[in-house]
């Protein structure tokens, strides 16, 4: 249960990496996540089984991780087309996101080859790699664990460094103000396109996982995993509070993990409150709402 | 160096109405130069200013910066040339990023690069940079700019607008949203900075002593058009009480009044 709760907090967790970085760092209310997501699902999906499927036992080897990149890919390049969209046309951030996400319905469809979902023949090639990984030392789901803490930890070294750099840090004031980056000589339109790919492509990621996690790719996968992810983002900064990047990113990783928690009690428990699993779209709602009250209330104290 | 030639802009006002706020304005001003920029409201000082640095597009004309035509320019590319503040202190800084952070995106102008930005030798740098503003920033480098005050904030953007040596500066009442104290502090730094950079630089004021005293050059606008220009002796012999008359005069009506001019 617990190794459960944590697996799927993390995994979901770089999914609101990316929200974190349009929603907080770019300020660009992106709702392409709920395209970006199902697409890396299904890139990732359809390159792992091909790639297991192949003869060669180092291509075999190797399928999640290039999965993972697929899905890394396919996240960005549905970024791509929101900024392109929003930047070309003028579309107000929204607008272009719902475009897109309405858009790539389609086009994971295509990838999924015609079909809703795609079931991966190996049951679940992530926890097999993993269980590969770790060489047995630890029992399949901690090694399991132990892999997705390893990616995470990696991916929040990187985005950590990412934001000390040059390039991070006028992202990071293209969101506060444009016009400061404007006066930097800086192309803010540019700037702004590679930050909504990174921003979907992380979601694109973490759909590949959620597909090999869970031994399926299923084209409605993106549904309601904006509010899942906003959720996530503002659990994390009801929790801990700080202005440094560092710790703005590792609260995500808290945040999912509280996420996934509460939404496990009320799948296990909530029938004690006449809950079902109907209602924890209502509680995501909910959790959004109340998470913004505190902070509200929260800062009128200060 | 700074050269506006015959330019024109103009606003919609919404279905086929235009509103033309300068027409045809030329103005040329030479390398380490200081104009004083003064006139009433809605004299186009500050669209002026906003057609230099390409926030506003001309109509017609050129502009041309170092001698080149940056005419067809967008905003962040004649930035190269630009260093800018206005009058809002919160306009030229990222309030939810450190003094640091924004030093480090003001120090160099053009695309930026896969580097560490605030490597310890750049914040050794600018603690000393800081320290000469004389604000007591030194030691609030990785405090988020949104905590301080206004005349910090904008002792912050100057420096920031002259950091990575730009050749024109642009100020736009810049320490008119200032206490008196600040202002004196901001308006001294901005002599100090133009004098070190060897900067050509534009002030629009609406504090007639001070547009005096800052600058070898005053220039009056009034309704899109320059109907002063003094520099040299005969600006030396001016004091405010003349520019006031002046202002009379050239507007040449009985009703203006000196608050026209003054706010």
């Amino acid at each position: 249960m617990v190794e459960g709760i944590l697996v799927e907090g993390l995994i979901y967790s770089i999914l609101a990496l990316g929200v974190f970085v349009s929603f907080r760092v770019l300020d660009f209310p992106d709702l392409t996540v709920e395209g970006s997501f199902p697409a890396g699902a299904a890139a990732g999906a359809v390159v792992a089984q091909a790639a297991s499927l192949s003869p060669n036992a180092f291509v075999k080897a190797l399928a999640v991780p290039a999965g993972m990149l697929a899905g890394f890919i396919a996240g960005g390049a549905a970024g791509f087309v929101t900024a392109t969209v929003h930047h070309r046309l003028k579309v107000p951030p929204l607008l272009a996101g719902i475009v897109t996400m309405t858009g790539f319905y389609s086009i994971n469809l295509r990838i999924l080859g015609g079909k809703p979902n795609l079931p991966l023949i190996t049951n679940n090639p992530m926890l097999k790699l993993a269980r590969s990984f770790m060489g047995g030392i630890l029992p399949s789901e901690w090694s399991l664990l132990a892999s997705c803490i390893l990616i995470c930890f990696l991916l929040f070294g990187l985005l950590d460094l990412f934001f000390h750099t040059e390039i991070g840090i006028a992202m990071g004031a293209l969101g506060d103000n444009e016009n400061a980056v404007i006066q930097a000589g800086i192309q803010p339109n540019r700037l702004r396109t590679w930050g909504i790919m990174l921003a979907n492509a992380l979601p694109g990621l973490s759909g590949a996982m959620a597909a090999a996690y869970q031994g399926f790719a299923d084209v409605n996968l993106g549904q309601g995993v904006v509010a899942a992810g906003l959720a996530t983002v503002m659990l994390g900064e009801l929790v801990v509070h700080s202005q440094f990047i560092g710790l703005q990113l590792a609260r995500v990783f808290l945040g999912s993990i509280i996420f996934r928690a509460l939404m496990y009690a009320a799948r296990s428990w909530g029938y004690v409150a006449g809950i079902t699993p109907n209602d924890l779209r209502l509680l995501t709602a909910l959790l959004i709402i109340a998470s913004v009250a505190i902070s509200r209330y929260g800062r009128k104290q200060r | 160096m700074i050269r506006v030639h015959d330019i024109v802009v103009s606003f919609n006002l919404g279905v086929g109405q235009e509103h033309t706020v300068l027409e045809n304005l030329s103005l040329e001003v030479e390398r380490g130069q200081t104009v004083s920029i003064i006139g009433s409201n809605g004299a186009g000082k500050s669209t002026l200013l906003n057609a230099i640095a390409g926030t506003v597009p001309v109509r017609g004309g050129k502009i041309f910066l170092d001698d080149s035509d940056v005419t067809p320019l967008p905003e962040w590319e004649r930035a190269m040339y630009v260093g800018r503040v206005r009058q809002d202190p919160m306009a030229g800084t990222a309030g939810d990023m450190t003094v640091l952070d924004n030093l480090a995106l003001a120090s160099r102008k053009g695309p930026r690069r896969f580097r560490i930005a605030t490597p310890p030798k750049f914040a050794r740098e600018m603690a000393d940079r800081v320290a000469e503003l004389g604000m007591g920033l030194e030691d609030r480098l990785r405090e988020n700019v949104s905590r301080l005050s206004g005349g910090q904030r904008q002792a912050l953007t100057l420096l920031m607008a002259v950091l990575s040596r730009p050749s024109v500066l642009l100020l736009d009442e810049h320490t008119a949203a200032l206490d008196p104290a600040n202002a004196e502090i901001v308006g001294e730094l901005t002599r100090r900075f133009i004098a070190e950079f060897n900067l050509t630089a534009l002030i629009v004021t609406h504090d007639m002593k001070r547009a005096l005293d800052q600058a070898g050059r005053v220039v009056m606008m009034h309704e899109g058009e320059i109907i002063a220009d003094l520099s040299g002796a005969e600006k030396e012999k001016m004091d405010v009480a003349g520019l006031v008359r002046l202002f009379k005069k050239a507007r040449g009506s009985e009703y203006a009044e000196d608050r026209d001019l003054l706010t």
